[in-house]
């Protein structure tokens, strides 16, 4: 093992090669930049060997990977916000045809206006796709979460793509000692790629074909199945990940922090979680009983444990970086959701945060948790 | 008989990903029947160059021997390339009766 300051972008490139992907296809955008700079660097100096692809715009990287992954071989790309909008039928294929390929999603706003700033609005509305989501808090996440997914993707009963959400520049870009693991104990770790069908002329077959009104439908099932499979699938892997490297996140799908005796909880994805752990230590400090669950996996999303998490707190403030426009932010709508049939619940607050780069402050999480202190009733707030 | 589609039957499991693991099962999916024209082959005008096999975009004019057979309508969508190609004249299309 070999600790390095390092950047979690540099981190990710670390991650891919480690695991050998054969083929990655990509294209560039701010700021998922990094990654494929740092992949080309190793590609360039013979460090790796691995087909790179240039390819002309995000809808080819994609596309390109499903050809890759179709061949029996591991595939990965990397995109963030406008590229992975310009994905998005595509994805819906890779997950369809059942490909496990991982691909980070450096998270970034969504134009109009542009701006290249971070939020979550990219990867959740992709939410909807059948692609695993994870998202990670740090450096060392974003490398231990990067090596797990292709475990994950791959695993014969799962066989779904994930992606691997990182903040843009608030995480992506910045400098943190990480752990980076030797080759030979990911090569023990992650076995060699054992596709289940893979185009081979020697045994031809056909994949991508027409699903007729008698069969789509259960296809559409077996995805959904076999996403509710990933669900201890991801829980296995981070298990396996921490006897073998001495690190895990939570369960893998969900981190506590000092919530067992929490009466209220901080509720977020990604790097917002470092802010709030902060605040948390602060709060405790005085005496209040405050904690967090810190969200992983999105998809799938992991509703009976969330629910087992949770039932004991008196309020929850759910931050999100995104919006269903018309609706509320997607991860207070799902939490809520989950708790539907749940008679004693706590009170669900929802704080729409950092939009487009807009920076969440330890202020900010202060003041949300005076409020759902006090309320008595459920609040929306976006935290401007 | 090959599966020429995934068919959904009680108590089998339907392919991962919708995968077709039998080869050459297009012979079995005939797809020529939804032809509004249909080609018509004057085998007196025929000089069997076989341009009209060549160009054909879906197998769908047979051969042996070197020698042209009748179109095969399982499978002719009547698009005209053939018509088209022709430079003998021994192609027309005519409407599909029904």
């Amino acid at each position: 093992m070999v600790k390095k300051v390092t950047e979690a972008s540099q981190a990710v490139a670390e991650a891919v090669k480690l695991c050998k992907p054969a083929v990655i296809p990509v294209y560039p955008i701010t700021p998922q930049t990094h990654i494929p700079e740092r992949i080309s660097d190793f590609v360039n100096s013979g460090e790796f060997d691995c087909e790179m692809i240039y390819v002309e715009s995000e809808h080819s990287a994609i596309s390109a990977a499903i050809g890759a992954s179709a061949t029996g071989v591991r595939s990965y790309t990397a995109t963030a916000s406008q590229g992975l909008a310009l994905m998005h039928e595509i994805l819906h294929i890779v997950s369809g045809m059942r490909l496990p390929v991982v691909m980070n999603v450096v998270n970034r706003a969504l134009s109009a206006p542009i701006n290249i700033w971070n939020d979550h609005q990219d990867s959740m509305s992709a939410r909807d796709t059948s692609w695993i989501q994870l998202y990670v808090e740090s450096s060392q996440e974003a490398l231990d979460t990067t090596i797990m997914a292709f475990k994950i993707a791959e695993a014969h009963d799962v066989l779904l793509p994930v992606m691997v959400c990182l903040d843009g520049f608030t995480l992506s870009h910045v400098y943190e000692p990480v752990d980076i693991p030797e080759q030979k104990e990911v090569d023990k770790f992650l076995p060699k790629f054992n596709p289940l069908f893979k185009l081979d002329t020697k045994r031809p077959c056909t994949m991508g074909p027409v699903g007729f009104p008698d069969t789509f439908m259960d296809f559409k099932k077996e995805q959904q199945d076999a996403m509710d499979t990933s669900i201890d699938m991801i829980k296995k892997v981070n298990e396996e990940f921490g006897k073998q490297f001495g690190r895990k996140y939570g369960d893998g799908l969900l981190e506590k922090y000092l919530l067992d005796d929490a009466e209220y909880v901080f509720v977020g994805l990604g790097t917002i979680c470092g802010t709030a752990r902060s605040v948390i230590d602060k709060l405790r400090e005085q005496g209040r009983k405050v904690g967090m669950l810190k969200m992983k996996a999105f998809r799938p999303f992991p509703e009976k444990e969330v629910i087992d998490y949770l039932k004991g707190a008196k309020a929850v403030a759910v931050y999100d970086r995104s919006v269903s426009f018309g609706h509320k932010g997607a991860v207070f709508a799902e939490m809520t959701s989950a708790f539907n049939d749940i008679v004693k619940k706590p009170i669900f607050h929802s704080f729409i945060a950092g939009l487009g780069g807009r920076d969440v402050t330890l202020q900010h999480i202060e003041d949300s948790f005076d409020k759902i202190s006090k309320e008595k009733v459920s609040t929306t707030e976006w935290l401007l | 008989m090959a599966e020429t589609r995934p068919k959904k039957s009680e108590g089998k499991k339907l392919p991962v990903g919708a995968v077709i693991l039998t080869p050459g099962n297009s012979d079995e999916n005939k797809t020529g029947d939804w032809r509004s024209l249909r080609p018509v082959w004057n085998k007196e005008k025929c000089t069997q160059c076989m341009i009209c096999w060549m160009y054909c975009p879906d197998m769908a004019i047979p051969q042996k021997n070197g020698k042209r057979l009748e179109t095969d309508f399982d499978f002719c969508k009547g698009c005209g390339i053939c018509k088209t190609e022709c430079v003998f004249g021994a192609l027309t299309m005519e409407k599909e009766k029904k």
